[in-house]
């Protein structure tokens, strides 16, 4: 299976087909035994946790269904984290991350702590904190898993812009309506892609 | 390594955890505390029973006379004898090492024996050299203590101690020139002194009569005996040397023989001041064992919570993890919280310590009575500041090892998947 730059994805299939831990291996969050993942010319595999971070931090945005925010952090500190593991000032960092709040919506917002948030709003904090260091992979489990059917639409509209910007995109989701919003969608069932459509109409 | 911005992270997830970062400072605040008043006290205590011999030479030994226990050149054992100023001559030029050497007589002591006018006070009498004031100092109130043309002239003349001038003054009054009776004879008054030590040699010197040694032994009938003996040894050399050359010298000179034990009579301030340095040295080495002790356990409840936090953190740390931060990113998080928290525990239970003692350094400082003060400057060093505040840097270290091996064993896929 190959995805191309600027593809936006869409895996689909029951739990226990292996899509969780496609995405893992996508995210260099998890190893592989057999087959091989190259990403941007690079094989990746058997990586050391410092090189695998590095590559995650360079290249890959995650975004999670449960969002994965810092409780004790605020909004605009979440957004600003990544970039501190990147070892960008604080001053330059708070600047990126509210003009990325800002860019979601969120500005008035930024002092506020994730539990004092709604789920449609820590999800955008969550997509600006994978968008911040301008990865080339936006990888999101489940994005819309706890939100409502407004917060899903809202948050896959988001999703759509990003991928516009010509981010690669990949979702996992098991709801149909989610994938329909791709232009690709891949269903796995016991570990094995059992069908790979594209959608040729590009006008959405 | 000093990264401005890697601190002020840290801090933030200090300072946003307040229980949290509280119950791991608290053991590591206890201990230090503990450790600094430990400390404080154990110093007061020392200097305070160090005021108590300052002012009295320490390297002195005292002789006195006693039965003799061995049959020796046709004289029965347990026969009674005295030394005579003829022996303290011979010890005076036969042994250099000694620097003063001072002869004592003590006088009867008999209710109101002392009297001046219409006041009366019971009080010891002793017949001194100048010298004595060298062994035992004491703190001039007026005029001046016994002298050598007093001794050589016999001179009825006496020093009297604090409690005597007291008992026989009213407040104020200059004691100089005036007469008062003791135990029947009529002396005048030269000077009045305190003794700066508490050490007493026949009772305190406070509660003394003085008297020139020749004058006690006229007054007294006692031809020319000594009753007593006290010496110093010159700097180099120790009590105990003279303290046994002296003893030689007057078996010799009043047939007793070389082995009795008894005879010659004697102790050794030098030793009994080396027993109190051991007593000194053991208490310290005690509250150190003790203080570091309660340190370590401070430091392990560090360890011990940062584990327990780290556990609970796991998401937080995956989260970090999955976003970029590599494993040393980790590591040097949680080492330096465990840093910081130990070391502000640390340094606000040294200074709570340090305010507690001189508070109670002030208390005591400030309390009506001179006497019995057991405790004196209630205060650490600054070197054992400084030994402590390095002590917790590396306890903070230590702490933070095991939670933050801990917190890098991490994998970022099962932190998240912990929901």
């Amino acid at each position: 299976m190959d995805i191309d730059a600027g593809e936006y994805v869409s895996i689909m299939g029951a739990s226990g087909s292996g899509k969780s831990t496609m995405l893992n291996i996508l995210g260099i969050l998890d190893d592989y035994d057999e087959g091989q993942y190259v990403l941007d010319g690079k094989r990746i595999q058997h990586l050391s946790e410092t090189q695998s971070a590095a590559y995650r931090n360079k290249m890959i945005g995650f975004i999670f269904q449960s969002f994965n925010l810092i409780p004790f952090k605020n909004a605009l500190e979440n957004v600003a984290l990544p970039l501190f593991y990147k070892g960008i000032t604080r001053k330059r960092r708070n600047q990126m991350a509210m003009d990325y709040l800002d860019r979601l919506g969120l500005k008035e917002w930024w002092h506020h702590y994730p539990n004092e948030l709604s789920g449609g709003q820590k999800q955008r904090i969550a997509i600006a904190r994978a968008l911040i260091t301008k990865p080339s992979i936006i990888l999101a489990d489940e994005p819309t898993g706890a939100l409502d059917s407004t917060t899903t639409e809202e948050v896959m509209q988001l999703l759509t812009e990003v991928n516009n910007m010509g981010i690669t995109t990949i979702i996992v989701t098991h709801e149909q309506s989610v994938a329909e919003k791709t232009k690709r969608i891949i269903h796995l069932r016991d570990g094995i892609i059992e069908s790979d459509i594209r959608k040729h109409h590009e006008n959405l | 390594m000093f990264d401005m911005d890697q601190w002020h992270e840290i801090w933030q997830t200090i300072t946003r955890n307040k229980v949290r970062s509280f119950f791991t400072a608290f053991g590591v605040f206890w201990g230090i505390l503990m450790l600094t008043l430990l400390l404080g006290a154990g110093n007061g205590l020392e200097k305070g029973m160090l005021s108590n011999i300052e002012g009295f030479a320490t390297n002195s030994c005292f002789i006195y006379t006693d039965q003799t226990s061995v049959n020796y050149q046709g004289f029965r054992k347990g026969r009674r004898w005295d030394m005579h100023n003829s022996d303290i001559e011979v010890l005076r030029a036969n042994i250099p090492e000694i620097k003063y050497l001072a002869p004592l007589l003590f006088g009867s002591r008999s209710e109101n024996n002392t009297v001046r006018g219409e006041k009366a006070g019971t009080f010891s009498t002793r017949g001194c050299y100048p010298d004595y004031a060298k062994i035992e100092e004491q703190k001039i109130l007026y005029g001046r203590y016994i002298n050598e043309v007093d001794v050589q002239e016999s001179r009825k003349v006496c020093f009297i101690g604090k409690n005597v001038y007291e008992a026989l003054f009213q407040p104020l009054e200059d004691p100089i020139g005036q007469i008062i009776r003791s135990n029947g004879i009529y002396y005048r008054i030269i000077g009045v002194g305190s003794g700066l030590s508490n050490i007493q040699i026949g009772g305190r010197s406070d509660d003394m009569v003085v008297l020139p040694f020749t004058t006690m032994q006229r007054t007294y009938n006692q031809g020319d005996i000594v009753h007593f003996l006290a010496a110093t040894a010159q700097d180099d050399v120790e009590a105990g040397f003279i303290e046994d050359e002296i003893k030689t010298i007057l078996k010799k000179r009043n047939n007793i023989a070389p082995e009795d034990e008894r005879a010659v009579g004697s102790f050794n301030i030098a030793d009994q001041f080396k027993t109190f340095g051991y007593l000194f040295l053991g208490i310290r080495i005690l509250i150190w064992i003790v203080g570091t002790g309660t340190l370590l356990a401070g430091a392990i409840g560090v360890s011990n919570i940062m584990l327990v936090s780290v556990k609970e953190r796991t998401k937080e740390i995956g989260i970090r993890r999955a976003i970029g931060a590599k494993p040393t990113n980790i590591v040097g998080q949680i080492l330096k919280e465990s840093l910081v928290i130990t070391s502000i525990a640390g340094f606000v239970g040294l200074s709570l310590g340090v305010g507690i003692l001189a508070f109670f350094d002030y208390m005591i400082q400030n309390l009506p009575t001179e006497e019995g003060i057991f405790l004196k400057n209630i205060m650490i060093d600054f070197d054992v500041a400084i030994t402590a505040s390095l002590l917790l840097i590396v306890l903070g270290l230590l702490a933070g090892l095991l939670p933050a091996w801990r917190a890098m064993q991490i994998k970022p896929i099962e932190a998240l998947s912990e929901e």
